[in-house]
């Protein structure tokens, strides 16, 4: 077998095994937790019978190792099982606001990973002069004020002083991809915002090493600008530390988006957790565990077999 | 006489330096250098490390390596003051009509590209060839400068083929665009000797065919003798010499030249091996953990007390794996080690302190064999504590005397290594060494990173020190110069066995075996015309079988 489809598919066992501890986790997490669901559910209506009765009814009298294997076995299979607190099927209303986050993350993705990547490679070309060090406060500065306070600051001066854009980004079926669009334009100025420092500098500082090499020197006595040296010797090295920092981020996307979800009352699976977590509503925050989980196991697989096959020694061994 | 196709006048170079714990300054390391080369000629700039001669050659490119800056003097390629240029002109230049080729080919290769795209890059980018003119013509020099499968070489990564194959891929590179000028910065240095020649020859070969012009960087004025019309010898940012490739070798007028030329003028009579030996390996095999060959094969030597063992070999030969087996870093798979009169434990964790006593290493880096935040006193004072409990003034006149011993005197106890000169660092790790009153050190290399001059001085020294302390050295090397100096007797390994084993003077007497010959004839001599005897030599050899 070729070294490298080894190294894939050890990264892919690797990651597979790390999704199954992770939720063993999130299980004996939300099982430890104090507080009862059968409690919450009864409310101040709750007798002692009618408690038994619930728990019976919900299996929470099953020891947590049988607990845990029919969870697993039914999330395996697709259930995630039902809410405690509506009643309605949790698949069903994850998948809609996880396509929501998914939407917001894309959109966010397509503007701040290239944008970033560009601010990186003009960085390294003015390094130490004017672009690069307003390059870097700009994105520094993004990075340090807290989301929020951005979410409100952009709100103001772009929903209701200029009104170029709703403050409030709630979407539904029945709008056109435009306007979805125009509904998320301020959510995904915020994240763009929030992302783009930590890729613009992790960029920067992965081609400044490459640039340190003598293959950059033979680059530059070929007469070549510049720029086609950072473009055709240097990035091609820079790859693996870009596609881990880009990755990383794009995990924060789907997973850390629940400030700006909330701020923006946007529909996604961050408003969702929140609500749930709330309401003490155990299925719907195993679910949302184990989907950030796979999110962030998964991004960070794909940056991890980037970096194999992105390696030439390891693509075209001797 | 033609116009020069390089005029250099009252060259100066300027470096940013930043010393630890004070203010950066400005410092000139070329100090007004003037130099002509007229096209198709090749001129050779010879200095130790320091010099400025790669600062030099890279200034023909109006390039500064690092805080490098030229800050003064003209440099005419073709006519123009490439200084005054344009930076759009003079990267017309570089890659165009001047083309580079470095020390190590391994680290000026991108990893991530194929040969090829890297070698004709320049060619292209210039618009001097087409995509598939220049293909063609890099093909054509991967075959002249003697690359197997020269069609599809191209087609592989710089990690697929060896470090001498690469240097060659990087002659090929600079001469694709078809330069007036082509600049050699030490490209056989980092190269062992039989492949030094054969690079050696496959360059001489490229010039002359192509009729380019170059400037040959290197230290070794044996190497440059072979291949310059013209030698120009630096010290120290200034020309000390600078004549006719004869006149600099059959008659130089200075005397740095003339210390140059006579380098390794040691003379050491071998000593008759005594009785009992120091050092007894028997029979060692040693492979490396999860490796399926061994690295050493059945290897016996014997080394007798106050005397010098020379274990010479490429780099690949088991010599480094050797030490590694006597000092109990690697156990071997069979053998034994007896060390004076007592058999070793083939572990290190299983020796006693007197074992790690008796027996000291002194390495080829001696900058990373020091810790840099130590004082030098500090240094050797060590082995004093931990091997015989010396303390305070009593330890004092100790590395005094240590210091006296290796001629640097009791100023430098309160140095740190970053003060010091390579051959001073050297220098210091000889102490420490001796200062565990050792019967026995391995010296690993220990001059390969030094100048020539700086090198015969620690060679000096060691031979001074064995008649006084009475200890033996197993002399790890791969420069069979060092071997004559101060060997009394030699191992030649190649590819984990001893290939050849006995006293200097039988060992480097004829009749050879194969590999010895090819070693031997492989080391350049300071003589005019010896590339082409040994080439000549080697082709009615193998037309003759």
């Amino acid at each position: 077998m070729h070294p490298v489809l080894k190294l894939v598919a050890q990264r892919i066992a690797l990651s597979t095994l790390l999704l199954l501890a992770a939720s063993v986790l999130i299980f004996v997490g939300t099982t430890i937790l104090p507080g009862d669901v059968a409690q919450q559910i009864l409310g101040q209506s709750a007798t002692p019978e009618s408690l038994a009765n619930l728990r019976a009814e919900l299996g929470l009298n099953d020891p947590a190792v049988t607990r845990y294997l029919a969870w697993l076995g039914a999330a395996l299979q697709g259930d995630l099982g039902t809410a405690l607190t509506n009643g309605r099927d949790i698949a069903e209303s994850l998948g809609q606001r996880l396509g929501n986050t998914m939407f917001l993350a894309f959109w966010a993705a397509v503007i701040s990973v290239p944008l970033a990547i560009f601010l990186g490679l003009l960085a390294v070309r003015f390094r130490d002069r004017w672009p690069d060090k307003l390059i870097s406060g700009v994105t520094l500065a993004s990075i340090s004020i807290p989301e929020f306070l951005i979410g409100y600051v952009l709100m103001y001066f772009f929903a209701v002083k200029l009104g170029w854009a709703p403050s409030v980004a709630m979407i539904n079926d029945s709008m056109s991809v435009w306007q979805k669009l125009n509904a998320i334009a301020l959510p995904v100025g915020v994240l763009t915002l929030v992302v783009l420092a930590h890729m613009m500098r992790m960029t920067r500082a992965a081609i400044l090493n490459v640039m340190q090499s003598a293959y950059i020197e033979t680059a530059e006595l070929k007469g070549l600008s510049t720029f086609s040296v950072i473009r055709r010797h240097a990035f091609p090295n820079a790859v693996a530390p870009i596609v881990n920092v880009v990755m990383l981020n794009l995990a924060y996307l789907v997973v850390g988006v629940v400030v700006i979800e909330v701020v923006f009352v946007y529909p996604g699976m961050g408003q969702y957790l929140v609500d749930h977590v709330a309401k003490r509503d155990v299925p719907v925050v195993q679910a949302c565990g184990l989907v950030f989980a796979a999110v962030y196991i998964g991004l960070n697989m794909i940056a991890d077999i980037v970096s194999i096959l992105a390696n030439p020694r390891l693509r075209h061994p001797k | 006489m033609t116009d020069p196709l390089l005029k250099v006048r009252g060259l100066k170079i300027g470096a940013t330096i930043y010393p630890p714990g004070e203010k950066p300054r400005d410092i000139e390391i070329v100090h007004g250098v003037d130099f002509d080369l007229a096209p198709g000629k090749v001129l050779g700039l010879i200095g130790e490390s320091g010099a400025g001669k790669s600062t030099i050659g890279l200034s023909s490119m109006a390039y500064g390596r690092g805080g490098v800056e030229i800050t003064g003097g003209e440099v005419w390629v073709n006519g123009r003051d490439i200084l005054k240029s344009r930076l759009r002109d003079v990267r017309a230049l570089r890659g165009g009509e001047v083309t580079y080729v470095s020390q190590s080919a391994a680290a000026s290769f991108n990893p991530a590209k194929k040969i090829m795209e890297q070698v004709i890059e320049a060619a292209v980018g210039h618009g001097k060839f087409s995509r598939r003119d220049a293909e063609e013509r890099a093909v054509g020099l991967f075959r002249k400068l003697g690359l197997p499968e020269p069609e599809t070489i191209g087609n592989r990564y710089p990690h697929q083929v060896s470090g001498g194959q690469l240097q060659r891929c990087m002659t090929a590179l600079a001469l694709c665009p078809e330069p007036d000028l082509v600049v050699f910065d030490e490209p056989t240095t980092a190269l062992d000797v039989t492949t030094q020649i054969d690079v050696l020859a496959a360059i001489k070969e490229a010039i002359r065919d192509t009729g380019v012009a170059a400037l040959y960087i290197t230290h070794d004025l044996a190497v440059v003798a072979q291949v310059s019309d013209d030698i120009m010898v630096l010290r120290m940012g200034e020309t000390v010499e600078y004549g006719p490739v004869d006149q600099i070798i059959n008659a130089p007028q200075q005397d740095y030249t003339r210390a140059l030329v006579s380098v390794r003028s040691i003379r050491h009579e071998e000593k008759s091996p005594g009785t009992d030996p120091v050092l007894r390996v028997g029979s060692v095999t040693a492979r490396y953990k999860g490796t399926a060959f061994d690295v050493l094969h059945d290897v016996n030597v014997e080394l007798h007390p106050g005397q010098t063992l020379a274990v010479v070999g490429e780099s690949g030969s088991g010599k480094s794996t050797l030490a590694r087996v006597i000092t109990g870093l690697l156990p071997p798979s069979e053998g034994q080690i007896d060390f004076a009169g007592r058999v070793l434990s083939p572990d290190l964790k299983g020796r006693s302190i007197e074992d790690l006593r008796e027996l000291q290493m002194i390495y080829q880096m001696a900058d990373v064999a020091m810790n840099p935040r130590q004082t030098v006193g500090t240094i050797i004072g060590r082995p004093l504590e931990f091997y015989f409990g010396l303390r305070g003034a009593e330890k004092q006149k100790r590395i005094k005397e240590l210091l006296d011993e290796i001629e640097m005197g009791d100023g430098f106890i309160d140095r740190y290594p970053a003060e010091l000169s390579g051959g001073q660092k050297q220098r210091v790790c000889i102490a420490r060494a001796l200062a565990a009153k050792p019967r026995m050190i391995i010296c690993d290399e220990v001059t390969s990173a030094l100048d020539p001059l700086v090198a015969d001085g620690i060679l000096k020294l060691l031979l001074e020190l064995q008649k006084i302390e009475d200890v033996a050295y197993l002399f790890i090397t791969h420069d069979l110069a060092t071997v004559r100096a101060i060997a009394d007797s030699i191992a030649v390994m190649h590819r984990g066995k001893v290939v050849r084993y006995g006293p200097k003077s039988k060992v480097l007497a004829p009749p050879f075996d194969d590999y010895t010959d090819l070693l031997l004839s492989s080391v350049p001599e300071m003589k005019l015309g010896w590339l082409e005897d040994v080439i000549a030599n080697r082709r009615m050899e193998s037309a003759g079988n």
